[in-house]
Order: structure tokens, then C-alpha cells, then sequence
């Protein structure tokens, strides 16, 4: 069935789908829709779950963990000061390996209060453990949230999707809501091995001394690998029942491309529309979107890029004293495999707009120089 | 053979408690009351090593260890998981120390509270930060020495007043208790495992490291806190009802409760009268409220 | 696979990875850590002034002290020796021996 909605909304409807049971919840703009939806989804009885309606999203995410631990699949949805707030506890899911999904509108990090577009919220939290998608349209959050429980709860890492404020938050899109039945069929309940039990009464994150701190740090990059294959296989049979794709990577004519731009969220669609635009004006130019950075999918990107003679990376997003970081990934990425020149812009932080002429610029720009650039601002007023 | 509290043990010895902790011997008997189908959720405090380092564990109840201020939250959590797969019945406690539930944990307890979810969250308060060595918290009496209050500097001003907090909330159940009477904590224990809502008990545990005594003396000043009606025993239903569960016909001098312990060692007579001017006012407060 | 919880006084034998669950579940019980060891001093029941009132079996912080045959009976694999039992005792009917001599 088709709807047209907002890309909240197919946040919510995504949750739905997958039948979470305990949802916890903070608002925080342009999130609040999003739990507002499922505030009247749960009120109208049309998904049996609890929810919990949080004091601050540290709780939020501390009562995911705690009803996840006990075997219940369990959803949030955050922001931005919201996800930073959060911090401690996405840790805690990791390490707790709890199959917790979660919803994060890519907004910018305070001072000044921004509530615009802006990946750092979401990258900043790269090394807690959580498995992270960029989605790039609204069809792609609510399928991205129903394939993220699926893999979750199979390599026992949580996942959280992130996608731009407003741009894809408050926008609206067509988006296909598959059958229950069919969703039911590719997310049967979740049945842990290890969880909460009085049958079984274990102590979970006890102290863990050295002897074993480090082998738990090895099991879930174990996961974390493992995720890669996963990934692709529950994109694979999710196709099979919707027609949708879903990879780590997602290239767009990038075959026989001399150069390709690497991009994710809102700006990789954007760039797919310059890319079209650029190959009528005969420049053989290709779009990497990465739309996993973690587990991050070094083998299929190289795989994609290794015939090229230049990359260029767009970030929204920046790691203050480096660069972004979509290109310091990619950059390790190439390193001691292939010798490809990477030119690095920043462009569109705190929501500021990044239009088909500003993508053809900084593809052009990388076309006319061969020489590498860790940083190139993109627009900003000097 | 006539015992006043339930025989059957959950605990098991072999944890890390201290010799003469007053903590260990509140969870022993909160088990005991609450029984098998029961879990935990324990943030950082004493409890956190008590229980025993991974492979191990004692309480034989399914226990999450979590983070230092979210015992209550993850307390809910877990009662929320568990309602929506239809085991309601079983019961969640909140275990924390009186860092996690004054301080750090406060907030995170008053979103519980006023949204009142089935759980018990019992605080076991020892007056410190005692897991990490002994520092000041809010539930540090007035006078006190801590590795963070020297003596030169020792506590100023009250310990925060958690139960009247708690009531404000207008939560079904609300209650302190002593382990140095175990028959009203148990009677206590069973009324908040068969309340619905949000229930907390606050419960005195002498500490033999924090509070620099002989262990052996961990039940003498929980009774003597008591009867100097430093830690009245009472209780509040609906944040409104209080009534008191132990009478105290004359109330020692807090000297009596005092002279027991290194923390307060360095008190001079005027500072100990001072304590005294407190505690009575203190009381003369709750009086006007009991019914 | 899951692990199975080994509830009784053996330690857990863990040479690596493989043995761990994914997460840091309990394997085994705390049975396992004899806190006897600890004992510097140790209580002994006078089984002639003993009234059989249980105080010292209420008051054990660890619980050591079993019942046995309606007698309390103190478990030196793990009492501590903090000797709140030998306070508690209304009849003094529990004394104390240093350990380890």
C-alpha cells in the first residue's frame, strides 16, 4: 500500500512493522513526530506495546536496555543533544549486546542552537558499538528499520538509523508499507538465548576484570564482521518480498566512472540528480553512497573504486582538528590497498543547503586538480 | 523452632561484601520476602562488586548491573519488557546505594516515581560513596568525616530528606527501615511486593569501613539510629498517611550512637549538641505529621 | 549454543572467547569463593547456653550460619568473622577464637 508521508513518519510506521513492545521516549525537534505518531499508534491499540514516556533520553535508551535485556524488542527515537545525552547508555546497549533499534534525525550540535541537518550528532557516537545506517529517503528509514531488527537481533549489536533534519524529517515522500503478513514472516519474534529469566537467574555486566574484558571487546567485533554478510543477506531476502535493495553501499553509476563522488544521506540523493547531470555533459562520473559506516564495508567499497582515478567526499559532518569523517574512513580505507588521489569537502553544516550546482562545483573542482585535499569548505563565507 | 523472618534463603554466601556489611544483610533479607520470581536492577554502589565479578553471581534472581543513575529507569525498563510478554507477576527491584538514589540517581526516580511504574526501589544507605572509597554524598550526615570531608572540613548541613521527596511524589508506598530490625523491614518488604506502583524503602545499612567501627557493632547502631531517633522507623501511604512502625518510649542521647564511630570522632561537645538540637527538631517535625 | 549457569561451588573453567556467552552473563555462583579465608577470628556456638532463638541466623550478613536439626550452625567455608552473631547473642553463648595460629 502506498502512503505519502513525512520521513517521521515512516520512522513510526517502521516501528510498527516490526511490532516493537516497549518503546521509551523523549521529544526533542524534528524527532517529536515521530513519537507523537506512536503515542497515537499505541493509544489506538494498533501496535500492543508500552510506552514509556521518559524524563530525559539517558532513561529513554537505560529503559530499551532494560526491556530489551528481558527479551522485548524495543525502539527509540532521538536527536542530536538528545543522542549525546544518551552517550553512556549506547555503550551500555553495545556492550550488553542488545538488539535495540533506534531512530536518529541527523541535527545539528549546540551552541548556537541548531535544530538543521548536521551529522555530527550521529558520528560522534561512531565508536559505541552501534551498527549505523544513513538513510537517504523516507521508504529507506521505514525499511531500514525493519531490516535493522532483523540483523540486530541475529549479531546481538543494536543499530540506529540516522537520516537529515527536515530535509528528509519533514518532508514528503511516497512511501510502500508492506503487508504485515509478509513482515511477519521476515521478523518472526525475538528469542534471545541469553536474557533476563527467574528460570535461569543470571547476573548480566557483572565486573569483569582483564581476564575477560578483552575477549568480550573481540566477540563483538566478531559481530561486527559478521554484520557485513548479514547485512547483505536480510537486504537480499527483504528484496525478495518488497523489491527494495538494501546493501552496505550503494553505487550509482559508478561502472565505468572516472571519478565518483562518496556521499550519504539527503546529499547522496542530491548528488545522484548532479551525477545525471554531469554524464549529459560527458564527464564519467559516479556516486558512491555509504549507507553502513559501521560495520564499515571496506571490501565492497574498494571493490567499487579501485578502477577510478579520483574520489571526492562530500561531509556533512567534521571532526574538528582533521577533517570529516567520511573521508578520513574512506582515506584509511584505500590505505596500503590502492593509490587513489581523495579530494575532501565539508559542505552543508547546520542544515545549510547543498544544491545540484554546489555538488557539480565540487565534482568539477576534483575533475580539473589531481592533487589530493584533506579540506576543502565548500561555501563557506570567508 | 520459631523464626520472625522467612527461613528460606536466596542469597548464597561467598559474595564481596565487607565483614559486618549492613548492605549484604539488606539484600539478604529483601530476597527473602520477595522471593524467586523477582529481578534486579543494581546501578554503581557496593552491590555492583558485592554480587561477584563475571563468570559469578550470588543473589540467584536474574540481576542487570547498569549504569550509576539509572537504577529506577532500568528498573521500569525491565517491568516494561516483562508486562508485554505477560509476566506481570514478577517483581523488580531497584537496588541502589545512597550516591546512585541522593545524587546521581535522582532525577531518573522522580520520572519513575511520577509515573509511577511497578517497581520497589529500595536505597540501602550507608552515608557515602563507600564503593569508591568513602567520599560525601547528600545522604553524608551533618558532622561526619569522608575522604572528600576531612575532619578540618567535615559535613556541613543535613543529610537530604529522600523520603519526604519521595512523598511529595504522592507514590502508594514510602517507608524507611533499619537492618538492625528485620521483622518491620520484612513486614515492609511484603507490603511494598503487594502494592501496585511506584514503592520505596529507604533502608539504613551501617557501614563497618565508612563509618570506622568494630564490624560486630553493625546491628547495635542500626538499633541505636533508632532509638535516638536519628532514622525513625515509619511509614507513608499515598505521600500523605504517615504512620510510625516502631514507638521509641525515650529516645537515647545521639551520643549513645555517636561514640561508636571514627567518622565522628572529631566532634567536640557543642558540635554533638548541635546534632541533637537537629535530630530533635527533625523529629518534632515528623511528630506533627504522623496520625 | 547457550551456556549453561552452573549453580554450586565449583569455580567455571573459561580458556577463551569460546567459552564466554556474547555478553557478561553469570556462569556460576559465588559458592565458588570460600570467604572463610578471610576469618581472622572464629565464633563458636556454646551449644549448652544456646535457646535455640535464631537471632545469630537472622543477623548474618552472608548467611553462614545454617539451620541444622533446629540449631544454628555456623559454615566456616564462609563466615567472615565479623562476629556480629557473638554481639547479637542474648546468652553470650557465642565466644571466639583467633585463626591461624
Amino acid at each position: 500500500m502506498k502512503k505519502t508521508m513525512m520521513g517521521n513518519y515512516a520512522a513510526s510506521w517502521g516501528a510498527q512493522l516490526a511490532r516493537v513492545q516497549v518503546i521509551a521516549a523523549y521529544p526533542i525537534t524534528p524527532q517529536t513526530l515521530i513519537v507523537e505518531k506512536l503515542s497515537d499508534i499505541v493509544a489506538d491499540g494498533e501496535l500492543d506495546a508500552k510506552f514509556i514516556k521518559v524524563e530525559s533520553e539517558h532513561s529513554a535508551m537505560a529503559a530499551c536496555i532494560g526491556a530489551s535485556a528481558t527479551g522485548a524488542r524495543a525502539y527509540t527515537a532521538t536527536s542530536a543533544q538528545g543522542l549525546a545525552l544518551m552517550h553512556e547508555m549506547l555503550h551500555w546497549a553495545a556492550l550488553a549486546r542488545l538488539p535495540i533499534v533506534m531512530t536518529n534525525v541527523n541535527r545539528a550540535m549546540a551552541p548556537g542552537w541548531s535544530i538543521w541537518a548536521d551529522q555530527n550528532d550521529s558520528l560522534s557516537q561512531r565508536d559505541t558499538g552501534w551498527m549505523q545506517i544513513y538513510a537517504s529517503s523516507a521508504q529507506e528509514i521505514l525499511d531500514s528499520t525493519l531490516i535493522g531488527y532483523k540483523v540486530s537481533e541475529k549479531v546481538l549489536l543494536p543499530t540506529l538509523i540516522s537520516f537529515d533534519a527536515f530535509f528528509l524529517s519533514h518532508t514528503m515522500e511516497v512511501v510502500d508499507m508492506p503487508e504485515i503478513e509478509l513482515i511477519d514472516k521476515y521478523l518472526p519474534p525475538y528469542k534471545p538465548e541469553y536474557k533476563m529469566d527467574v528460570n535461569d537467574p543470571r547476573s548480566f555486566g557483572a565486573l569483569t576484570d582483564e581476564q575477560y574484558y578483552y575477549e568480550f571487546r573481540y566477540k563483538m567485533q566478531k559481530a561486527m564482521d559478521e554484520a557485513v554478510d548479514v547485512i547483505k543477506e536480510d537486504g537480499k531476502e527483504y528484496e525478495k518480498i518488497t523489491g527494495r535493495a538494501y546493501s552496505l553501499i550503494h553505487p550509482y553509476r559508478c561502472e565505468d566512472a572516472d571519478m565518483i563522488l562518496v556521499t550519504s544521506g539527503t546529499i547522496a540523493e542530491t548528488t545522484n540528480v548532479a551525477v545525471d547531470e554531469l554524464r549529459a555533459e560527458g564527464k564519467k562520473v559516479g556516486n558512491l553512497r555509504i549507507r553502513v559506516i559501521r560495520p564499515y564495508p571496506k571490501k565492497e567499497i574498494l571493490e567499487v573504486v579501485k578502477g577510478v582515478k579520483k574520489l571526492a567526499v562530500i561531509d556533512r559532518n567534521i571532526s574538528p582538528g582533521y577533517s570529516g569523517i567520511f573521508s578520513q574512513e574512506l582515506k584509511s580505507a584505500l590505505y596500503n590497498e590502492v593509490d587513489i588521489p581523495v579530494r575532501s569537502y565539508i559542505a552543508g553544516l547546520g542544515g545549510r543547503d547543498v544544491k545540484i550546482e554546489d555538488i557539480k562545483d565540487m565534482a568539477n573542482d576534483t575533475l580539473k586538480n589531481d592533487a589530493p585535499n584533506d579540506l576543502i569548505w565548500k561555501g563557506v563565507k570567508i | 523452632m520459631r523464626l520472625t523472618i522467612p527461613e528460606h534463603e536466596i542469597m548464597t554466601p561467598g559474595h564481596l561484601a565487607c565483614q559486618g556489611c549492613g548492605g549484604s544483610l539488606g539484600m539478604r533479607y529483601a530476597l527473602k520476602v520477595f522471593g524467586k520470581n523477582t529481578m534486579l536492577s543494581i546501578p554503581a554502589c557496593c552491590w555492583a562488586v558485592i554480587d561477584g565479578p563475571f563468570p559469578y553471581t550470588s543473589v540467584n534472581v536474574p540481576l542487570f548491573h547498569t549504569a550509576f543513575e539509572t537504577a529506577a529507569i532500568m528498573a521500569s525498563g525491565i517491568k516494561a519488557g516483562l508486562m508485554v510478554q505477560g509476566k506481570d507477576t514478577t517483581n523488580v527491584i531497584a537496588w541502589a546505594g545512597d550516591g546512585g538514589t541522593f545524587d546521581i540517581g535522582l532525577q531518573a526516580i522522580s520520572g519513575a516515581a511520577e509515573r509511577n511504574d511497578d517497581i520497589t526501589y529500595i536505597v540501602y544507605d550507608n552515608e557515602a560513596y563507600m564503593n569508591t572509597g568513602i567520599q560525601r554524598s547528600s545522604a553524608t550526615p551533618h558532622g561526619a568525616w569522608t575522604t572528600t570531608t576531612p575532619v578540618k572540613h567535615y559535613k556541613k548541613g543535613p543529610k537530604k530528606n529522600m523520603v519526604e521527596i519521595m512523598a511529595a511524589h504522592r507514590i502508594p508506598y514510602t517507608a524507611t527501615a533499619s537492618v538492625g530490625y528485620p521483622e518491620d523491614f520484612c513486614k515492609k518488604l511484603e507490603k511494598a511486593k503487594n502494592t501496585k506502583g511506584f514503592k520505596f524503602l529507604h533502608l539504613l545499612a551501617p557501614c563497618p569501613t565508612g563509618w570506622k567501627y568494630d564490624p560486630r557493632y553493625t546491628i547495635k547502631l542500626a538499633k541505636l539510629a533508632v532509638q535516638t531517633n536519628y532514622f525513625p522507623l515509619y511509614e507513608i501511604i499515598d505521600g500523605i498517611h504517615y504512620k510510625q512502625t516502631m514507638k521509641v518510649k525515650e529516645r537515647k542521647p545521639i551520643k549513645e550512637y555517636l561514640k561508636y564511630q571514627g567518622r565522628f570522632k572529631h566532634l567536640h561537645e557543642d558540635e554533638v549538641q548541635f546534632f541533637q538540637d537537629f535530630i530533635d527538631e527533625n523529629y518534632g517535625i515528623l511528630r506533627t505529621k504522623l496520625e | 549454543m547457550v551456556i549453561k549457569f552452573q549453580n554450586n561451588d565449583k569455580p567455571v573453567r573459561i580458556t577463551g572467547a569460546k567459552d564466554m556467552p556474547p555478553m557478561p552473563a553469570a556462569l556460576g555462583s559465588m559458592r565458588q569463593n570460600k570467604t572463610g579465608s578471610w576469618r581472622n577470628v572464629r565464633p563458636v556456638i556454646d551449644y549448652d547456653k544456646c535457646i535455640k532463638c535464631f537471632i545469630c541466623w537472622k543477623f548474618c550478613p552472608e548467611p553462614a550460619i545454617k539451620i541444622v536439626d533446629e540449631l544454628p550452625v555456623i559454615d566456616y567455608d564462609y563466615c567472615k568473622g565479623c562476629l556480629m552473631c557473638a554481639e547479637e547473642c542474648p546468652k553470650d553463648a557465642i565466644g571466639f577464637e583467633k585463626e591461624g595460629k
